[in-house]
């Protein structure tokens, strides 16, 4: 692989040497993967901009009732995801399931024009997010596999970085459309089927297939033995990466990846400490449009402003997903997780107590934003420095299907929560278990425990 | 894939210029559309639509060409006759003695820009609200004094759709606002009911400026509510009806019926409000509108049009669930008979 080559001495240049803060150039993989991923969600975000509109008012719908289904295609899309993951691992591709996530999504965005009633828009937005949900994990282990150790966070800063600048760009597209075309939905939906082919041009132009072959191969070495698995996988996952980073592959001919192999991860006890804590954070984080709802009601916020919320914590997240993964490297990706969580029950009590003063929204907004900056491309990065390379994507599957999971539960019970008890309340009671849970994840993820005879994962970056 | 980087370049160069060139031609293609009419569609020319004069009919005007989404109107007998399109533009329209609601939709720069205005029998804009959502049902009380409009607001992006409504009612006179009707009372089989999932939709005013109909949505069911606007309450009075329409002669209400638990199928029903006892429509489509009345016998509401994505026709049907339904203007939305 002519690109593989090329982008192996950069991305995969041991460390040690020149300290841990150093700025070193983002792998091309990871550039080539967030560009691609910017390019997908201009693409996905200017159909869910315009989507309320052309269901309400182009098609005379009524969409209540699609909340209720949207609850099923997020589990739907956490379960392909493992899925995904798993598959990735398995063929030893991840850019080829990554490819076939991406070029679902492309597929579906033409169909949505032959679509007039609210079944088959489901049916086409529910195969939408399952290639979201394929893709998700190979492209993270792409990312990471493709970044020595002590620099993930920052290259999964930089990626969430692109991919929320797409986002944001993806509605302006759409409303651009809108004002030179009057109902020119067709137009949306053509422009964002041919956005989103582009993206699988570029993966398909620029980034490596990620089975190992993004470090170069000097000389072969024995393999692995793959005998007493669970144990050994364990110890071997830190001195995994560590000779991914020093351009040492791992195992010349690599044993197939069993499902077996996977249930085994759940096995390493810091991959299941981070699992542990993603579920139970995940459990206690209250969804964006809650959150927004709680804002707007707490602050009397004026109804125009309203679809304007979530660009506000897309902005934030924008601007500090570089900064605080790179953070996460230098001072520890726990730190920073864990102070991500700190910000966003903040956020809760300022939603609860705060006296009402015209900086609060903005307050919000900006912790409710860094709480995403801190976490978002922080946990994959932790995760990462997990798991050996050759069960990357299962790795991260597992823990982000694990924690979208606990987040539909948090939905459904908020929701819950505040049919019986009122808004405030159920905030309150999400407040709460959010700082139980931060205590636990806390204790569980403290540096070096004692049954785990392994360097802390964030070593490589403390000074 | 072992191609060198000038010529995985080219490639990229050339899929840039392939999908921008399409690109480019599906917008203007959309872009010509607003000029020319679409043929064998109605015509329509530009002219002055007022709200008082009796025996006409209004709506939006939906097909493709310079008027569309424009208040129209044609004589009421003649409803095939040119149509004489305003210059106002709506998603939803509704009128009654001179005093018209006009929900607007417009493309901002990051989001779309809704609005209700409240507007004159001469169409001038008397009133405007800023709106939180997508514009969904508009009603005026038969004397013109209350107005209420119905929007979906939908809570974020990421792809999460997620829906809830907000359901406001104004005094056109004052200009007092009661920008949400869930903070109303409301009794539900004789007790206060509270809930935080309850959603309002499908305003529909009796004559008296105080009582009205709706649709209230709480624990998976809907209900039809009578409500009173100075009281600030609602009592529940039937389930599975939504966007009632009261009839002129305020005896009966039209409305849509979930037909299955859980699809989007809806049969259009008419309720006697004495005996509360319902009967079907001959329109056997699924009717996902809320209906209006032309006058005592008649019911139009809009049906999407076969084969146009976003495009709807209207139609009639008699409201004692005899005859068949009948085409009344293709390409339209918001039927008012003004009287």
């Amino acid at each position: 692989m002519y690109l593989a080559d090329r982008s192996a001495p950069a991305g995969a240049e041991p460390a040690p040497d020149r300290g841990p803060v150093r700025a070193a150039a983002v792998a091309p993989t990871v550039l080539a993967l967030g560009t691609v991923s910017l390019i997908t969600d201009i693409s996905s975000e200017m159909v869910t901009a315009v989507l309320p509109l052309y269901l309400i008012a182009g098609l005379g719908l009524s969409p209540l009732g699609f909340g209720a289904l949207d609850g099923v295609y997020n589990g739907v899309s956490a379960l392909v995801q493992l899925t995904g993951g798993h598959l990735a691992d398995r063929v030893r591709n991840h850019k080829l399931i990554a490819g076939i996530g991406y070029g679902l999504s492309a597929l579906c965005k033409p169909l949505l024009l032959f679509a007039h009633s609210l079944g088959p828009i489901s049916v086409i937005l529910t195969l939408e997010r399952t290639g979201k949900g394929l893709r998700t994990a190979p492209r993270d282990a792409l990312i990471s596999l493709s970044t020595p150790p002590e620099l993930q966070g920052r290259a999964f800063g930089v990626h969430r970085a692109m991919d929320t600048t797409g986002a944001l760009l993806g509605p302006l597209a759409a409303f651009l459309i809108l004002s030179v075309a009057v109902d020119g939905y067709d137009a949306v939906f053509g422009v964002s089927a041919c956005v989103a082919a582009l993206g699988v041009v570029v993966l398909m132009l620029f980034v490596p297939s990620g089975d190992g072959d993004t470090r170069p191969r000097p000389r072969p070495r024995p393999p692995v033995p793959r005998t007493a698995e669970a144990d050994s996988v364990d110890a071997a996952a830190e001195p995994a990466a560590v000779a991914a980073a020093a351009a040492v592959p791992a195992a010349d001919r690599p044993a197939p990846v069993r499902l077996r192999d996977a249930l085994g991860l759940l096995r390493l006890p810091r991959l299941r400490n981070l699992a542990i804590c993603a579920v139970l954070l995940g459990l206690t984080t209250v969804s964006d449009a809650f959150v927004y709802l709680l804002l707007q009601r707490r602050t009397g916020i004026g109804d125009q402003w309203f679809p304007l919320l979530p660009l506000g914590t897309a902005a934030v997240f924008l601007v500090l997903a570089v900064p605080a993964g790179a953070l996460a490297d230098r001072i520890g990706r726990r730190t920073v997780f864990l102070t991500g969580h700190a910000l966003l029950l903040a956020g809760y009590a300022l939603l609860l107590w705060a006296p009402d003063q015209p900086a609060l929204p903005y307050l919000v907004l900006a912790l409710h934003g860094m709480f995403y900056a801190a976490t978002d491309g922080v946990l994959p990065a932790a995760v990462a420095a997990t798991v050996p390379a050759e069960l990357r994507a299962t790795g991260l599957a597992l823990v982000g299907t694990g924690q979208a999971l606990a987040r539909f539960g948090c939905s459904l019970a908020f929701g819950a929560a505040w049919t019986l008890w009122g808004a405030g309340p159920a905030l309150a009671a999400a407040a709460a278990g959010l700082l139980c849970c931060a205590a636990v994840a806390g204790f569980v993820l403290r540096p070096a425990a004692p049954d785990v005879p392994l360097p802390d994962p964030n070593r490589t970056g403390s000074p | 894939m072992t191609l060198s980087l000038s010529r995985r370049l080219i490639v990229l160069a050339v899929a840039v210029l392939l999908l921008g060139g399409l690109a480019a031609a599906l917008v203007l293609r959309a872009a010509s559309r607003d000029d020319k009419p679409s043929a064998g569609g109605p015509t329509v020319a530009p002219g002055t639509v007022t709200l008082t004069r009796p025996g006409t009919l209004t709506f939006l005007n939906g097909g493709q060409g310079p008027h569309r989404g424009a208040l129209a109107s044609v004589p009421a007998d003649a409803p095939d006759s040119e149509r004489t399109a305003s210059e106002l533009n709506c998603r939803r329209f509704y009128a009654a003695s001179g005093t018209g609601v006009c929900l607007r939709s417009t493309p901002g720069a990051l989001a779309q820009d809704n609005k209700a205005l409240i507007v004159d029998s001469e169409l001038r804009t008397l009133r405007s609200f800023p709106l939180a959502g997508t514009p969904s049902r508009a009603r005026v009380s038969p004397s013109g004094r209350f107005a209420a409009w119905t929007v979906f607001v939908s809570g974020e992006s990421y792809g999460a759709a997620f829906f809830s409504t907000r359901t406001a009612i104004v005094d056109t006179r004052t200009g007092k606002l009661e920008a949400n009707l869930e903070e109303f009372t409301i009794t539900m089989d004789g007790r206060e009911h509270r809930a935080q999932d309850v959603n309002f939709w499908g305003v529909t005013f009796s004559k008296d400026d105080d009582t009205f109909y709706a649709t209230l949505s709480t624990g998976g069911e809907t209900h039809l509510v009578k409500g009173s606007i100075s009281g600030r309450s609602v009592t529940t009075l039937a389930k599975n009806v939504e966007c009632p329409s009261l009839s002129p002669d305020e005896t009966r209400i039209a409305y849509k019926k979930r037909v299955r638990a859980g699809a989007s199928l809806w049969r259009e029903h008419v309720m006697d409000l004495g005996t509360l006892r319902e009967h079907a429509l001959a329109e056997k489509r699924s009717v996902d509108d809320q209906a209006a009345w032309l006058d005592d016998r008649t019911l139009a509401y809009g049906l999407p049009t076969d084969g146009a994505a976003d495009s709807t026709d209207l139609w009639t049907v008699p409201a004692d669930g005899s005859g068949t339904p009948r085409l009344l203007a293709p390409g339209a939305s918001s039927p008012v008979r003004l009287g």
